[in-house]
């Protein structure tokens, strides 16, 4: 059923929702909030999934010579554990889940732009989850050439069976599923903001999903285009990306990289701004250098477009100089962010909750995936090191440091206004620091392997290389990471079978999905406050501050003052139209 | 709309500069085309957006004291339910899933495809059902 939504005035009472309930809601729903829950969902099942892989890998690599697996399993767990973590978890979880459901709430709009074009999203995001997932049912097995697939080892000489075509396949599914929730994202952000809610008083976070929402519509097409190519080499004899019939194989790596390096972007933009909300929050102040941020995230936006080939270092095929240069310098608006996110902090009201730890954690781990990441931009250094265990450190260090660490403070953060219940703060907590020396006793020792030369992708090693007790440390570390993801899960468990009401702004939030319920009802607001400023509740929650900062006019003060004198918003009626 | 549409231009130039740079440094033509694609993809969109930026007032969220009650009343029409969308959705699958497993699977979800395409445009006409 269509509604017409209408801008909200005043404090009117919820509006009742219509339409199917059980299943057939889950099926039918154009909802940005019912389709949100279900990608928050639906990629934390991937996640899971996920992680039971690289548990395997690192049980396979605890020990030299180890024989838990095959080497032909080996290469299907690392491929689809990698596959599954950044096309089906770190992404989607971001901008199909937490921003589907939190944008139009930030922007003070009733739900996305397109709703039925995100409900065809997460319908081509869970058939191809599923198709990737099925390639371990086909005879020959999932995919195995790694989640990069390059050429020619993705050909169907190299890599015969279904498996392969599924897992392409399944990208192309979830490729269009991505451009058309960056198409909606855009849309929503231009053409449904509150009035007042100027580009330059949109929260960072939405600030951060239009710059992913733009990256992804850079880079999915050609990952797209890519893939259709591979296939057409593998059924159609095309020789695009093979020597034999005059193709070039290092294309692939081109293409794909290209696609690559923005996706790195997309899947740590969304986090970052989810850290920037959290940060200033649980500070009690707001964004330092709130447009520094902005033009930061622009920035490493753009730069994310040209550095591609620093993955292809070691091809020859690259102009290393420039490519080097560019990558140095994302550095720089990165140090940016970092140093408005400790100018967030700084003399501060801190609240240490498991949301404000989670992104406090981020801050420190990611910092020194990024430092390691201005390492790998040198050639001298990444000639070295390239495909060895430092590269698989510094991407885990970056991409966990953004997705988990960062995922988990914007999850803990935005729970209570998705579903209207509590999370454990003692479980959030354990989770939190289980995670944060998981991740030190997993990570820090593969740097190490990979100086001493120990190359990814490999099931066996032998006892003469060393490398063993640093790999066995490395394994002890996955199992703590395990169980503090574990904590997590059994504390979203606990809130679903012992419920703890929220309100309807537990943390005293500053932007707008904190002035309507907790979940907000059906078209989201029954009332918008005044927008003065890039915290809008804040500002109305708090007028004694907002004097101070941004000089509202005489009459919000009043509504603001009425409704928190009285306790009641009907309080505020009389000031409004 | 005038911030929307720089933010475009921003794309359009810096893809254009590097392009430009990346062109006559490495004389590469795979990656300039790229390049100059994000630049088109910056200046299409962005010039639309320029061009009725120029030709409407500001919207009330371009105004900095706009207040709640000055945007129109209606905001736009929303569906609250379409069955179309999974249809659709599971039509493209099978599509897609032909080329892995052979042209039959397509002639199902070609037929989700029509149908759910002719359902929602009955649907959006009539003012929605699901």
């Amino acid at each position: 059923m269509t509604v017409l939504a209408e801008r909200p005035s005043g404090f009117a009472h919820p509006e009742a929702e219509h339409g199917p309930t059980g299943l057939l809601k889950w099926l039918t729903s154009t909802d940005h909030k019912v389709i949100g829950k279900s990608y928050t969902i639906t990629s934390i099942a991937f996640f899971l999934a996920a992680g039971i892989m690289a548990m395997l890998i690192r049980i396979q690599l605890a020990g030299p010579d180890s024989t838990v697996v095959s080497q032909h399993t080996y290469n299907e767990l690392f491929t689809m554990h990698g596959s599954l973590m950044l096309y089906l978890f770190a992404g989607p979880f971001a901008f199909g889940g937490i921003a589907n459901y939190i944008i139009p709430l930030q922007v003070g709009a009733p739900d996305m732009a397109f709703p039925r074009l995100n409900a065809l999203s997460y319908w081509l995001y869970l058939s191809g989850g599923l198709t990737m997932i099925g390639g371990f049912l086909t005879v020959g097995g999932a995919a195995d050439f790694g989640w990069v697939a390059y050429a020619p080892l993705s050909d169907a000489v190299n890599s015969p069976g279904a498996g392969p075509d599924m897992w392409i396949v399944a990208l192309v599914l979830t490729g269009f599923s991505a451009i058309f929730t960056g198409v909606n994202l855009v849309a929503t952000i231009f053409y449904l903001r509150a009035p007042g809610l100027t580009m330059f008083r949109l929260p960072i976070f939405t600030w951060n999903m239009l710059v992913t929402a733009i990256l992804i519509l850079v880079a999915f097409p050609v990952l797209t285009a890519a893939l259709v190519m591979l296939w057409c080499d593998r059924h159609l004899g095309a020789h695009i990306y093979t020597v034999s019939g005059g193709g070039v194989p290092v294309l692939w790596q081109n293409l794909f990289w290209f696609f690559g390096h923005p996706e790195v972007y997309i899947l740590a933009l969304p986090y970052f701004g989810m850290v920037t909300e959290v940060l200033a929050v649980f500070s009690r102040k707001p964004v330092f250098g709130y447009r520094g941020m902005i033009f930061a995230t622009i920035t490493i936006g753009a730069l994310s477009t040209a550095v591609w080939a620093h993955h292809m270092f070691t091809t020859g095929t690259v102009l290393l100089p420039f490519f080097s240069l560019m990558s140095y310098l994302i550095a720089v608006p990165t140090g940016i962010k970092f140093f408005n996110w400790i100018g967030t902090m700084w003399r501060g009201s801190l609240q240490f909750t498991s949301s404000m730890l989670f992104a406090v954690g981020f801050l420190i781990v990611f910092l020194f995936g990024g430092v390691t990441g201005v390492l790998l931009a040198s050639p001298p250094v990444d000639f070295y090191v390239h495909d060895t265990y430092f590269v698989i450190a510094h991407f885990h260090e970056v991409l966990f440091g953004s997705a988990v660490f960062g995922g988990f403070a914007g999850l803990y953060y935005w729970y209570p206004k998705m579903t209207g219940r509590m999370l454990r703060e003692g479980l959030g907590k354990a989770s939190f620091w289980l995670m944060f020396i998981g991740f030190w006793v997993t990570y820090l020792p593969q740097y190490l392997l990979g100086l001493r030369g120990m190359p990814r992708r490999i099931a066996v090693y032998s006892a003469s290389t060393g490398w063993a007790g640093l790999n066995l440390i490395s394994t002890v570390g996955a199992f703590i990471l395990f169980a503090a993801a574990a904590f997590t899960v059994l504390n979203l468990w606990v809130s679903w079978r012992v419920p703890e009401v929220a309100p309807a702004n537990p943390w005293d939030g500053h932007t707008l999905e904190w002035a309507a319920a907790s979940p907000p009802v059906h078209h989201n607001f029954t009332w918008l406050p005044p927008v003065r400023s890039e915290r809008p509740v804040w500002d109305f929650n708090h007028p004694e501050h907002t004097t101070q900062m941004h000089p509202p006019s005489e009459g919000e003060v009043t509504r603001a003052e009425r409704v928190l004198a009285s306790g009641h918003p009907d309080a505020g009626k009389e000031t409004q139209r | 709309m005038k911030i929307e549409a720089r933010i475009l231009f921003v794309m359009f130039v810096f893809g254009a500069v590097i392009a430009t740079i990346y062109w006559f440094t490495s004389y590469e033509d795979g990656g300039t085309v790229m390049l100059a694609a994000v630049s088109l993809l910056g200046l299409l969109p962005g010039s639309y957006y320029f061009w009725w930026s120029r030709r409407m007032q500001p919207r009330p969220e371009d105004l900095p004291d706009a207040n709640p009650e000055d945007s129109p009343a209606i905001i736009g029409a929303f569906p609250s339910s379409s069955i179309w969308p999974f249809i659709l959705g599971v039509g493209a699958a099978f599509v897609a899933i032909a080329l892995v497993f052979g042209v039959w699977t397509a002639v199902f979800g070609g037929t989700l495809i029509v149908a759910a395409v002719i359902g929602v445009i009955i649907e959006s006409r009539r003012g929605g059902a699901y």
